[in-house]
């Protein structure tokens, strides 16, 4: 297919017709009409006046605001970390240690991740929930409490919907990276006289380190926007950024400020992708 | 054991690490499956309770199956994934080939945007998409659900169609055409036959996600078009019951038959 000539447009015009009117008119321009909302003044009644009023995002420094948005940031973060600490080495027995198992290992934990969401975090709500539940007989049976806790409904719950949830999102690109990395180095570094450990954290982990990002990446930005998991699992005092978002449109119908903080999530979150593709470049997104 | 190569010194080493990696890896694999396996046991009680086991039975499913609604559900569900499906194949499949055949002005802004649809959070996506069909006037019903999410199934058949027509032979194309056949004969008898496993991938993929999409559709869908998630969302708000254990049983087995079914044929296809 040569380059340039009507028919070479043409060909590419009829292409890319499809997805530019699809994503153009159902993708781009409902998020730059939530740009232009979050900007706008809702009144009393639901309706709202473009223009421009900066109010909407001052209004997320209201305490009121600022609670939710800070827990929602320490509940994501707290998530990524839990995951990056329980995949990881799970990551690095199946790469390391599977061996012919290897394969049936990862798909054991790629099948949960195709099981929908809602299903897994139905799964905690009964676990967690009531005096008699599951895991309160359990955690009695440990001796690890001698009467019924409060599980469910607490942000305890909500991290550990997340972190179930999430697993496996952090795992298989540490799986990939893993993979790749050429075992030869582990064994020059051991007999050059590193212990184990010390190959450990100077070669393997910093060679990991994409995996690590993009599996970090991969849980931080879903469980930010998260609200199926805090609505199921969390209780009032747990509201996350989603429910709250959720609330402005459907409750509230406050859209200016619910837009302003949807602008707010995807900026932030879409900056924090941007800052990784700059840094380690698509290649290593697409591989998950 | 994987690391073979290994020499005498490090080996005696590192035998205690291994096995507490073993028992760690185990635990792990429980965390993963025990709230499921919970799930399928329960949804055998014979008394309503889903966390007290009293006997077997299948009477929740039988209720399951008597239960119009989720019936109802599962047929919207299905409408919509496959139409959504039908539809994302077509237009990611043309996109991944002008993007990976075409050098043009704006490749990177087409790559970006693309991108950008695969990370958004979905709440971003779902209320957006709500305040556009808002705006147009477009009434909440099935045809939303199907707009929206034709639009986040397009950029993964794009990425998945993409990397099949990376890993492609150029040259088989060109002796097709140096033999006189048109773009179009081209594509039909040589590409497509040539990218159809990556297509299919793609299409499987567009179908899982649709089927399962719960926040999108949430925003976006109107009174009586409830899908299968947006049914279920609303049993688990209702209060636990076995139903629902039953439901999600049927649900996962479903999948997991479909995906483990269409990734056997898929690398039957790529071997032959």
């Amino acid at each position: 297919m040569s380059k340039g000539g009507r028919g070479w447009t043409l060909r590419l015009a009829g292409l890319l017709s499809p997805v530019t009117v699809w994503l153009g008119l159902f993708f781009l321009i409902p998020l730059l009409l939530i740009v232009a909302y979050s900007f706008g003044k809702s009144g009393v009644y639901g309706g709202l006046t473009l223009g421009f009023y900066p109010g909407n995002y001052l209004k997320v420094f209201d305490p009121l605001y600022l609670e939710i948005i800070v827990r929602t940031l320490v509940i994501a973060l707290t998530n990524t970390f839990l995951c990056l600490l329980v995949g990881y080495p799970l990551a690095y027995f199946i790469t390391f240690k599977g061996g012919r198992y290897k394969h049936i290992l990862i798909l054991l934990v790629m099948i949960p991740f195709w099981t929908s969401l809602l299903l897994r975090t139905y799964a905690w709500v009964v676990i967690l929930g009531g005096d008699n539940g599951i895991a309160n007989r359990v955690l009695q049976f440990l001796h690890i409490t001698d009467h019924p806790l409060t599980l469910i409904f607490t942000p305890q719950a909500v991290t550990m919907g997340m972190v179930y949830s999430y697993l496996p999102f952090m795992i298989l690109p540490l799986y990939a990276a893993l993979e790749k990395f050429d075992r030869r180095l582990k064994e020059a570094a051991q007999d050059l006289g590193a212990s184990r450990w010390h190959t450990f954290w100077r070669v393997t982990f910093p060679l990991s380190m994409p995996g690590v990002i993009a599996g970090s990446i991969l849980v931080f930005i879903p469980s930010a926007g998260e609200f199926v998991i805090p609505n199921l699992l969390g209780g009032a005092r747990s509201m996350l950024v989603g429910t709250l978002i959720q609330q402005q449109f459907l409750e509230a119908r406050d859209w200016a400020f619910g837009s302003a903080l949807a602008v707010m999530l995807a900026v932030l979150l879409v900056g924090a992708i941007m800052f990784y593709v700059r840094r380690v470049g698509t290649e290593k997104l697409e591989e998950v | 054991m994987g690391d073979t190569k290994g020499g005498p010194v490090y080996r005696g080493l590192g035998k205690i690490p291994d096995q507490v990696l073993l028992l760690f890896a185990s635990l792990v694999y429980l965390f993963l499956y025990a709230p499921i396996m919970v799930l399928v046991f329960f949804s055998f009680n014979s008394t309503k309770s889903t966390q007290v086991w009293t006997g077997f039975s299948t009477q929740w499913y039988g209720e399951l199956i008597r239960d119009g609604s989720v019936l109802g559900a599962f047929k919207i569900s299905l409408i919509v994934g496959l139409t959504a499906t039908a539809i994302a194949t077509v237009i990611g499949t043309l996109t991944a080939l002008a993007l990976s055949r075409h050098d043009f002005r704006g490749k990177t802004f087409a790559d970006s945007a693309i991108y950008a649809a695969t990370v958004m959070p979905e709440i971003v996506v779902g209320v957006s998409l709500l305040v556009f069909f808002v705006a147009a006037t477009v009434e909440l019903g099935i045809v939303t659900i199907i707009i929206a999410h034709v639009a986040f199934c397009i950029s993964f058949v794009t990425i998945v169609v993409r990397a099949r027509l990376s890993g492609m032979d150029r040259s088989v194309e060109e002796a097709a055409q140096d033999l006189g056949a048109t773009p179009v004969q081209t594509f039909l008898r040589v590409t497509l036959p040539l990218i159809l496993p990556g297509v299919m991938a793609g299409a499987l993929l567009a179908f899982t996600l649709s089927f399962d999409d719960f926040v999108i559709t949430f925003f976006v869908a109107g009174v009586g078009s409830s899908t299968l998630p947006l049914k279920i969302y609303s049993m688990i708000k209702f209060g636990v019951s076995p139903v629902i254990n039953a439901l999600s049983t049927v649900v996962m087995v479903s999948t997991m038959v479909l995906i483990l079914g269409g990734s056997r044929f898929l690398t039957r296809r790529e071997n032959a």
